[in-house]
């Protein structure tokens, strides 16, 4: 009842604001990114500058047995080379568990692992300077198959033990529901490698303050959490690192995890100037986290009708060699792994292992992604089974608000998961009729003709995903907002100000937006994010608008306090009796303003910092896996229309339609591209995206080899925004910007196989895979 | 030793043609730049560090194309976007491989004369110039020869160019006859070639000519299946009815090119899978440039 009277003030003062909330104003970055004048990390610079640079291991695994630094150390132009004993803090790093060498030891666990780093005048002699660097390897065979390391029968690669975490689920009682089970469907289902891709390589400059501190200016997600790292590892307090967020090409959870800031930070105070690193494109690929391959099993018993009764998943992620956030991302796929479904009867035990590949972390959709694919794949063939239409399957099944989750969670908020599907299913398909002289564009292979319509066959898929938004399981997740209003030019302004990370999403312009429906003042500032503001946390988890929105809503909250506190002195009226429109101070319903803001004001600034906390949670418990873990779930679903040339095993997407219900489009255009961006990642994972790790080895660390989707690989789309308000978030917002990552997979792989009759059980699919001919065992691996 | 090096290129600008060759001769190890959309892609990645850069791009004379005997000469400058835009009805398979490389970015700055140069078993341009029988033509102070494409590739990632000579030309005769390239890569667009094959008919001499992308060490021609398929043609009356190939000689063209191939396992794919393609598209190219024909009548050309 107080949370409705709140919300209804909270209603009454809004302005709608023709640049507000739920529209989209033009981003303030978005000319300079398309004229290519954007700033962004990499294009930094500073008088008397040197350049950092890298000595990478090139081995999975090794001992390191003495490091010769002499020969770099005579080059003329080098200004320093560091080693792990130059640490001047903790020598161990991690964004969750501190175990990675700022700069390798004694061992090196993978190939890219850094050994040591330069400073140098000029970017290529500190290139030649990290070839001179001579490091003795003692090389060791390398462990890099996830099962070898689960099944413990190799030797360790971390000394607590192979197996990251075990996340173990129980919910109702699979043994005994198993024999009410009419249909049994089991696959195993794996997935690649994939990478962020983000086109901005990692960079950052340290400016040393003179007196022992440093400003580090980076691409980044996270500014705080990057601080509290740096600063650990510098042996400074945290009040002596300060970070500034610079341009961000593109983050996707890539930037979630340390690149460049220690040690340019190290180098930089070691040698008293300013220093700069960038990695080139083939030192990214090894430079940041990757998306878990994986490997899940899922067996599921249903109804003839298709009721589900129980399911039972394993799921393996290979960590690679360090934890990073490894242990969240295996809950997270796991607690999603029965997928959006109503089922009474759960086993869940979901891995993740250390190996010597490259270290996985973050990745939009964080687990999610690999689970949704595999359940959804394995509903298909529940339906195939069944020889039940699979949208009908999953409409009877879909989980409704007031289900229970496998942990135990009742489902709560809007839960349109029937909506999503209904609405894709009534969608006109696109027609299927190729033309003679048909645009090569629109066929498999594209312009590279390979086909004029040939084995060409159409076939139609269907996927629903279902993720938590924000951080789970007990975080105390807090958002920072500063908003302060004064008068400029005789009008008023607002400046936001809150250490929230643009990476692309449009969190600048979304502040923007909240200050002028709250404020009603159209003049508004967003400062740079930096450090000196309290943390607004990781633009992460699809959180970034709901916590920062709520906390600068809640700093706009304060500020308008304030103004109608000091507007009811200057006026003899009672505070209750006053607004703040856009026209000034008034009461409702009268028409003519009492008083100007800027009349209000003069030369004063008012301002108001805000923390928003979302919701608390718990973390779930290590026996059942139960716990209230999660402040809110999205939706999102997608049906593919996917064009087949089955003798080459090219592929078209013809159509990508999607549903999903994002609570409130606070900028619609930017959902969009949320939506849009996120279904494109997919289709990348369903068809081409894969780094390929042979032995350790990355085998195709460039844009030539390691393909994303282009504009014609990205068929028209389909978006339809469900706006169900959220009853917890500002606005009734909800996070947008993963779901569309996890349904889009798997329903471009359900129309593959309902094109080919193919089983299809790993991503991405590749054109062998789908050549029947030519098909393997069929097995997952590889 | 690394310490007395510098980081620093030199870089030539001749004025003109000539004054590129002479350069090319006092500094042999000067590495010609011309689009630069490989050469910059090395120097990015530090595979190659030149002592020396030289500089093709801005020579207009290199731009130019000229036709005359049946053949369309290609100065050194011609990118694809000129082959596309202008070019299209003398060369159709060289034009159709332009329209697949890269992007529009690509194809304004990417030369015909850099993708000879690279010799990348992959290069696009290959297939079609193997199938149309064209000549490279190159320069030095000591003059210029003319080499058959044939013989033109000695290896991945080389050519017959001594160090200071310059690719001047490549002379292309214009299609008396349809032709075809077809080009398989994993994305729809801007992709290398996981394996590629081009076909020219010349209706005169009643002869076809082939190549092959990214199937062996070098783009090579499928001389097997050429002379196999204008024996068939002719031995069954097919230039005279001009009726719809059997399956026979479609299929029997098709196991020759794939045949001719020498792929190996790579990031972009399997053997297997690039033989079977250039099967299929062996296949798929024959019919479509022999209804081409017959739609056309065998006369028209
Ligand atoms: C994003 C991207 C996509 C690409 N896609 C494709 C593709 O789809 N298909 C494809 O085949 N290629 C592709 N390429 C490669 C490249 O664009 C082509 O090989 C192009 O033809 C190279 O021409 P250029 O003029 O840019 O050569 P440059 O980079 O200038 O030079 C290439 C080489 O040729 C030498 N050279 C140049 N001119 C001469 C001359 N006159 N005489 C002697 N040597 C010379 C140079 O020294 C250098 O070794 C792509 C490249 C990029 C960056």
């Amino acid at each position: 009842m107080r949370a409705r009277q709140q919300l209804d003030t909270k209603v009454r003062d809004r302005t709608t604001h023709v640049r507000g909330v739920g529209t989209s104003p033009p981003r303030p970055d978005a000319p300079l990114k398309v004229l290519g004048r954007f700033a962004y990390a990499s294009d930094l610079e500073i008088d008397g500058m040197l350049w950092g640079a890298t000595v990478r291991s090139p081995h999975p695994r090794a001992r390191i047995s003495g490091i010769d630094i002499s020969q770099a150390l005579a080059i003329r132009g080098v200004a320093t080379v560091l080693t792990a004993e130059d640490v001047p803090g903790h020598r161990f790093y991690g964004i969750k568990v501190a175990d990675q060498p700022v700069l390798a030891t004694h061992e090196v666990r993978y190939v890219g692992e850094p050994v040591a780093i330069v400073a140098a005048d000029h970017p290529e002699t500190a290139r030649r300077a990290i070839e001179a660097v001579r490091v003795d390897y003692e090389v060791r065979a390398p462990m890099t198959d996830p099962e070898e390391a689960l099944s413990g029968a190799g030797d360790l690669i971390d000394p607590g033990g192979n197996v990251a975490r075990h996340v173990r689920i129980r919910h109702g009682d699979v043994s005994s529901a198993r024999s009410r089970a009419e249909v049994v469907v089991r696959g195993e289902y794996a997935s690649g490698v994939q990478d962020p891709a983000f086109l901005g390589p990692e960079a950052g400059l340290a400016v040393p303050d003179g007196s022992g501190g440093v400003d580090l200016y980076v691409a980044a997600q996270w500014i705080h959490d990057d601080r509290r790292q740096v600063a650990a590892a510098l042996g400074l307090d945290p009040s002596r690192v300060r970070l500034t967020l610079s341009g961000v090409g593109g983050a996707f959870g890539g930037r979630e995890d340390l690149s460049v800031h220690i040690h340019a930070c190290m180098l930089a105070l070691r040698i008293g100037r300013p220093v700069k690193m960038t990695y080139n494109r083939e030192e990214s690929f090894v430079g940041h986290v990757h998306r878990h391959p994986s490997r899940i099993r899922v067996e599921l018993g249903a109804r003839r009708d298709g009721t589900l009764v129980y399911s039972k998943v394993r799921l393996l992620l290979d960590g690679g060699a360090y934890t990073s956030t490894s242990r969240i991302v295996i809950a997270n796929a796991s607690y999603f792994a029965a997928g959006a479904y109503k089922v009474d009867h759960v086993e869940i035990d979901g891995y993740a292992v250390y190996t010597n590949n490259p270290p996985r972390g973050a990745m939009r959709g964080f687990g999610a992604v690999q689970a949704c694919y595999a359940i959804e794949s394995a509903m298909d063939s529940l339906a195939g089974e069944l020889d039940m239409d699979p949208v009908e399957l999953r409409i009877c099944n879909a989980i409704q608000e007031g289900d229970l989750l496998p942990t135990g969670q009742g489902v709560d908020g809007p839960t349109p998961t029937r909506e999503l599907l209904e609405h894709l299913r009534r969608l006109p398909l696109p027609s299927d009729r190729l033309v003679a002289g048909e645009d090569l564009r629109r066929l498999p292979g594209g312009v590279g003709n390979t086909t004029h319509g040939e084995a060409v066959v159409r076939g139609v898929g269907y996927a629903l995903g279902m993720k938590a938004i924000g951080f789970s399981g007990g975080v105390d997740d807090i958002s920072t907002a500063r908003v302060s209003v004064s008068v400029a030019g005789g009008r008023p302004v607002a400046e936001v100000y809150s250490a929230a990370s643009e990476c692309g999403q449009g969190i600048v312009a979304v502040q923007a937006q909240i200050v002028r429906t709250e404020l009603g003042i159209d003049s508004v500032t967003v400062r740079p994010a930096d450090t000196d503001i309290g943390d607004a946390g990781s633009s992460a988890a699809s959180r970034q608008t709901w916590m920062t929105g709520g906390a600068v809503e809640g700093a706009c909250h304060g500020v308008r306090e304030l103004i109608l506190e000091r507007a009811a002195r200057r006026l003899g009226r009672s505070q209750g009796d006053l607004v703040l429109t856009p026209r000034g101070i008034m009461t409702p319903g009268e028409g003519e303003a009492l008083l100007h803001l800027a009349d209000l004001l003069c030369h004063d600034t008012i301002e108001h910092t805000f923390v928003y906390h979302h919701r608390p949670t718990e973390p779930i418990d290590d026996v059942r896996g139960q716990g209230d873990a999660h402040i809110a779930f999205a939706y999102a679903a997608h049906r593919a229309v996917v064009d087949v040339d089955t003798e080459l095993g090219l592929v078209r997407v013809v159509e990508l339609a999607t549903a999903q219900d994002v609570g409130k489009a606070m900028n619609p255009q930017a959902v969009e591209g949320q939506i849009e961006g996120g279904s494109a990642q997919g289709l990348g994972l369903a068809l081409l995206e894969e780094v390929q790790v042979e032995d350790g080895f990355v085998k195709n660390a460039s844009f030539t080899d390691y393909l994303i989707p282009t504009i014609l690989d990205m068929p028209p789309m389909d978006v339809r925004l469900f706006e169900f308000p959220h009853p917890d978030s500002p606005y009734g917002l909800n996070g947008v910007g993963e779901p569309p990552t996890l349904s889009s997979t798997p329903a471009i792989v359900n129309a593959l196989r309902d094109a080919t009759g193919l089983d299809l059980p790993r991503v991405p699919v590749r054109p062998t895979d789908l050549i029947a001919s030519l098909h393997g065992d069929g097995s997952p691996g590889g | 030793m690394a310490a007395v090096e510098k980081p620093g290129v030199d870089y030539l600008r001749p004025r003109t043609w000539q004054d590129a060759v002479a350069l090319k001769t006092e500094n042999p190890a000067a590495v010609p730049i011309n689009g630069g959309t490989d050469l910059m892609v090395d120097l990015n990645f530090a595979r190659s560090r030149p002592p020396t850069l030289l500089d093709l791009s801005h020579l207009d004379e290199l731009r130019r194309w000229e036709k005359s005997n049946g053949t369309v000469e290609l100065g050194a400058g011609v990118t694809y976007t000129d082959v596309l835009e202008h070019l299209g009805s003398d060369l159709p398979a060289l034009a159709l491989a332009s329209r697949t490389v890269g992007s529009p970015q690509i194809r304004n700055r990417g030369t015909i004369a850099g993708n000879l140069a690279t010799a990348s078993p992959a290069g696009d341009a290959h297939p079609p110039l193997l199938a149309t029988g064209a000549t490279v033509r190159v320069e030095s102070m000591r003059g210029i020869r003319d080499v058959p494409i044939g013989r033109f590739f000695t290896g991945p990632k080389r050519n017959v160019l001594e160090p200071d000579e310059l690719i001047r030309s490549v002379l292309v005769p214009s299609a008396r006859g349809p032709q075809q390239f077809s080009k398989v890569g994993t994305r729809n667009a801007m992709v290398i070639a996981v394996v590629s094959f081009a076909l020219a008919f010349d209706v005169p001499s009643r002869h076809v000519g082939t190549g092959i992308g990214s199937a062996a060490p070098t783009p090579i021609e499928a001389a097997d299946a050429a002379a196999y398929l204008d024996r068939e043609l002719a031995r069954e009356g097919y230039w005279e009815d001009h009726r719809e190939l059997s399956a026979g000689v479609v299929d029997g063209f098709a196991d020759r090119v794939a045949a001719a191939s020498r792929p190996i396992d790579d990031v972009r794919g399997p053997a297997g899978y690039r033989v079977h393609a250039l099967r299929v598209m062996a296949r798929r190219t024959l019919r479509w440039a022999w209804s081409a024909l017959a739609t056309d009548g065998i006369h028209a050309h």
